[in-house]
């Protein structure tokens, strides 16, 4: 079973609204795995694909994002999201 | 044409129409065909069958098409256009319960990951409370 964690420090100003969200689920989407996301270490969890369910968050500027995947590519998702976020969700290449 | 779901978004207005659309191309990005409409030819508020039957031609997809309507007659109007759709399209385009500007930018971004229509819909009617 190939099951990651990972957690994430987020600064960005306005913390995990509309456009970060929308970022956020879209990047969670392009991997096979099953990913969820927290705001603390034991969860609630939800869906990192979810865009309602991670929008619904409201995480605020400073929050540590906690991330769990399971699957074939858990490692590499975990890897992109903690980029994403730790990188204040700028765009990538 | 397109590998994802079309969004449509049905308003009163033409300025909420296209600034909803606007707000999806900008937070989701260009990789979901978009259409919109609103507003009557005199340049007041409504809306009209033969528009959102231009606007479904150019958000179309093989994948389907979801409408995201405002209030009353966008969602009765939009119900028409999708009857007089061509048969191979009707069954392919959905209207979604839900919000017009929140709802678009939802289906949106399930769209872009190419997920199919009815996951598009549930995902913007996710939205709605019970």
């Amino acid at each position: 079973m190939n099951k990651h964690r990972a957690s994430v420090l987020m600064r960005h100003e306005v913390g995990l609204h509309a456009r970060p969200s929308v970022k956020l689920t879209k990047l969670a989407k392009a991997f096979q795995s099953k990913i969820d996301l927290g705001l603390s270490p034991d969860g609630p969890w939800v869906d990192a694909k979810s865009i309602v369910k991670v929008m619904a968050t409201k995480a605020p500027k400073d929050s540590t994002i906690y991330f769990r995947a399971e699957g074939s590519d858990a490692k590499a998702a975990l890897d992109a999201l903690v980029m994403l976020v730790d990188g204040d969700f700028q765009d990538g290449p | 044409m397109s590998e994802n779901v079309g969004i449509v978004i049905v308003s009163h207005s033409a300025d909420v129409a296209r600034g909803t659309a606007l707000m999806v191309e900008q937070m989701v990005g260009s990789e979901v065909p978009l259409g919109w409409c609103g507003g009557n030819p005199d340049g007041g508020l409504g809306t009209n069958v033969e528009a959102i039957m231009a606007a479904i031609d150019r958000a179309w997809s093989e994948k389907g098409v979801a409408i995201l309507v405002d209030l009353g007659g966008a969602e009765t109007n939009s119900e028409m256009a999708i009857e007089m759709l061509p048969d191979s399209r009707r069954s392919r385009v959905v209207v979604c319960n839900a919000p017009v500007v929140e709802g678009a930018v939802m289906a949106a971004t399930e769209a872009a990951s190419g997920a199919p229509l009815e996951a598009v819909r549930r995902t913007a009617e996710e939205l709605t409370p019970a």
